[in-house]
């Protein structure tokens, strides 16, 4: 059942999200050659590379924002195809860089939208949104706002809020944190950890950040040329065979180092 | 005194307006309306696909390139078959003329600016929050009417803020198709040289299309400020402003008897007339007012208008498209029996005058010549100077009288009508082309000379009367004490009070002195 590059242990559970040969070309362009991979339910997967290596077709194609070529997905063991896609997505969290929230609503419309969609009552909408309101650390007041009174953190807060609402098993965040500033982006990232693990959600996030992979993921999967290079813990890939794959992943080490060592006061030449 | 005239015109125009108004505010509304279902429709069909795109914003954009009065125009003709078509099919046809041509040309003009604004609205939105709105499972149509449709509002409002100022506008234009509009004001003004009425119907039409800008002008406002009291208020206003023409037009007495008119003074005169006439036997009349002069013969056929007057050699030349030129009795006889056979239509009888091309002269430059008739003047003309209106020298009138008398004239130049009158009365040309009715004629002391060869068609005026009313006891005994009671003479004096420049009288004015005078003759 499991894909080839990942086989499963003994009563571990079937995975949430999986990748049988999925390939994707767009005109002349190989996008994802075949493409196998499992993602268990609870587990946070990072997907690394540099640009154009294939990560953000491989998000796309879970929720169908992309369709596959060749191959299939499976959500719990059932292909995405076996329902319309905006069926799907209702039940599948996305956020992404630029957001997207409807400047035409207020903040509760925009994160109660999904909901709404799927013909929940108001009132349990609005008690559902105060409760999202709560669990991205924003206030009330809030509520009656439209975005373009926010900040940009605010906004991603309000972006992740929406992504939640219908409480999806799964979220897909393709670098939702890149454009924020730095202490807020990485207050954002390790709030919204605690997130994935209270709700017990299945994330994969696209970035690339590979400190901020090695900081949130459980599992770091790093893309190159539309195929998987490698897959596993950041200690894991630290040992891989391939040096690229070393190198990417000791390098916020040495960053830190270095930049421990400036802080302490050594001279830049050094 | 002039100052007397100012006040007596306004307030004429005063009186007419809230017809007119009334009439001009149902057309526009009715025109955007349907403009605005069918544009949200294309709009809503380009925004999908790009292979629909190309093509709807082509066509709108080809509409504009299209005079207004010429698309008009062309709506006629094409209702015409499609009535005859319809009454082939199902038994019933629908006027092809007024309401139903100007609301389908109007409608085509309103939809450019909206689809190109709505079209470009939807297209340049942010891709990020197209991109959310597919990612938290919206269907197509939930991403049209939930996103797309709303954030385009503020732009497609302004698209229909352009296409409103555009309709009323052009809406003025419709009078020549037979729809009453403030245009009436603007086209009866202008063939009489009225400039009160035509400044009455420009400033009108101008004040409605600034009052609905602004109205959708607040609207818009209201939508993109989300403020639904303005949206609320633009739209109650605009409501009530067509139940109010509504109200004000279903109040007036439905027309038994429609009278139609071409578009000069001795036309607007005649159906002034025509009308008195109909009234004093009991009828209440509409009527039709400066109507293009290929149109009214068609309305007249189709049954849209009842009697109007033409002329015996349009009716030869234009529509029987006869090219001999016979006596005035064969032409009328022939006349009456092809009216009748082919269209049912009766020809009540002749005025009595005609009003036909002629050549004229200073009366005492033709006497100092001895010139009485074209035939005369044939030995001169060598040595003369002649002037003609815009169209004369390229009308068949000019080449029949030229190759039938073999007239060689010193020089030829062109004139603006006025013009040309002030030319023979000064001396600058010798002889001149006239309309044989013209007031100025008498006016201006000038002799029309005779055509002892008969080249020159006779153009009687006529009195046409629709199938439908072949046998109708009100319109012959109001009609027929007219026949042959009009003289040329005073025809042409009636006609003068209406042209001349100062002291003007109104058609209705110069209807009724014409009438006391018809009267005065039967006594």
């Amino acid at each position: 059942m499991s894909a080839p590059t990942e086989p499963a242990a003994v009563g571990e559970p079937a995975p949430r999200i999986q990748f049988s040969r999925v390939g994707r070309s767009f005109g002349t362009n190989v996008a994802l050659q075949s493409v196998d991979l499992a993602i268990h339910p609870g587990q946070f997967i990072a997907l690394v590379g540099e640009s154009g290596c294939g990560k953000t077709t491989t998000l796309k194609m879970i929720n169908r924002l992309l369709e596959p070529d060749r191959g299939e997905v499976l959500i719990d063991g059932q292909s995405t195809r076996a329902q319309p896609p905006h069926l799907l997505r209702r039940r599948i969290g996305y956020v992404f860089q630029r957001i997207g929230l409807f400047p035409h609503l207020t903040v509760a419309e925009n994160i109660g939208i999904t909901p709404r969609l799927l013909g929940w009552h108001t009132a349990r909408i609005a008690s559902r949104v105060a409760e999202l309101l709560a669990l991205v650390h924003l206030g009330a007041e809030f509520a009656s706002r439209y975005p373009a009174a926010l900040s940009g953190g605010q906004l991603q807060r309000v972006g992740v809020a929406r992504a939640l609402a219908a409480s999806p098993s799964i979220m897909l965040m393709d670098e939702p944190f890149g454009a924020l500033d730095p202490v807020t982006r990485n207050g954002l990232g390790a709030e919204y950890r605690k997130l994935h693990d209270d709700l017990q959600l299945t994330t994969v996030m696209v970035t690339h950040d590979v400190t901020e992979a090695v900081l949130l993921a459980d599992r770091i999967v790093v893309m190159r040329h539309g195929t998987i290079a490698a897959a596993g813990t950041a200690r894991e890939l630290m040992s891989d065979t391939d040096d690229g794959v070393r190198r990417l992943l000791d390098m916020p080490r040495r960053q830190a180092l270095r930049v421990a060592a400036l802080l302490d006061g050594a001279p830049r030449n050094e | 005194m002039g100052h007397l005239v100012m006040n007596e015109r306004v307030a004429a125009a005063w009186q007419l307006l809230p017809e007119y108004l009334a009439e001009h505010v149902l057309l526009s509304a009715a025109a955007m309306a349907l403009g605005l279902v069918l544009s949200l429709g294309l709009t809503i069909a380009a925004i999908r696909s790009t292979a629909v795109r190309w093509p709807v914003l082509a066509f709108a954009s080809l509409v504009q390139t299209i005079p207004g009065l010429a698309l008009l125009a062309l709506f006629y003709p094409l209702l015409l078959a499609a009535s005859a078509l319809a009454t082939q099919l199902v038994g019933v046809g629908f006027s092809a003329l007024g309401f139903l041509p100007s609301l389908l040309a109007l409608t085509l003009y309103s939809m450019l600016p909206v689809i190109r604004n709505g079209v470009t609205g939807v297209v340049n939105l942010d891709p990020a929050v197209i991109e959310a709105s597919r990612a938290v499972g919206m269907t197509e149509r939930q991403r049209l009417w939930r996103v797309e449709l709303p954030l385009a509002a503020p732009m497609l409002m302004a698209g229909v803020r352009t296409a409103a100022v555009w309709v009323i506008g052009a809406a003025t234009l419709s009078t020549p198709v037979g729809q009453t509009s403030l245009g009436n004001f603007i086209f009866a003004g202008l063939q009489i040289q009225n400039w009160v009425s035509v400044l009455f119907g420009c400033v009108s039409a101008a004040a409605l299309a600034m009052l609905v800008d602004s109205l959708l002008g607040l609207m818009e406002n209201g939508i993109a400020r989300r403020s639904r009291w303005r949206v609320a208020a633009g739209t109650l206003v605009l409501l009530s402003g067509v139940v109010l023409a509504a109200v004000t037009r279903g109040g007036a007495a439905p027309a038994t008897y429609v009278i139609g008119s071409k578009n000069f003074s001795e036309q607007f005169i005649l159906a002034e007339l025509l009308a008195r006439k109909v009234r004093a036997e009991g009828g209440t009349v509409g009527q039709r007012s400066g109507l293009g002069s290929a149109i009214v013969f068609e309305a007249l056929a189709s049954g849209d208008i009842d009697v109007y007057v033409d002329y015996s050699g349009t009716i030869w030349a234009n529509v029987m498209r006869r090219t001999d030129v016979p006596t005035r009795d064969v032409i009328l006889d022939e006349m009456r029996g092809w009216l009748a056979r082919e269209h049912g239509i009766v020809l009540l009888g002749s005025l009595g005058f005609e009003n036909a091309y002629a050549l004229a002269m200073r009366r005492d430059r033709a006497t100092g010549l001895g010139i009485e008739s074209i035939a005369d003047l044939a030995a001169h003309a060598s040595r003369l100077r002649i002037g003609g209106d815009l169209e004369f020298f390229a009308r068949p009138e000019w080449s029949a009288i030229r190759d039938g008398y073999g007239l060689s004239f010193e020089s030829r130049r062109e004139f603006e009508p006025t013009f040309m009158y002030e030319a023979v009365t000064s001396g600058e040309v010798d002889v001149i082309s006239a309309f044989t009715s013209d007031g100025r004629i008498a006016a201006n002391d000038l002799v029309v000379l005779e055509d002892p060869r008969g080249v020159i068609l006779p153009y009687d005026a006529i009195v046409l009367v629709a199938a439908k009313r072949a046998a109708d006891p009100v319109l012959r005994r109001a009609l027929t004490p007219l026949v042959d009671a009009i003289s040329v003479a005073l025809m042409r004096e009636a006609n003068y009070r209406v042209d001349r420049d100062v002291d003007k009288a109104t058609p209705a004015a110069a209807a009724e002195w014409l009438d006391a005078r018809i009267l005065g003759v039967q006594r």
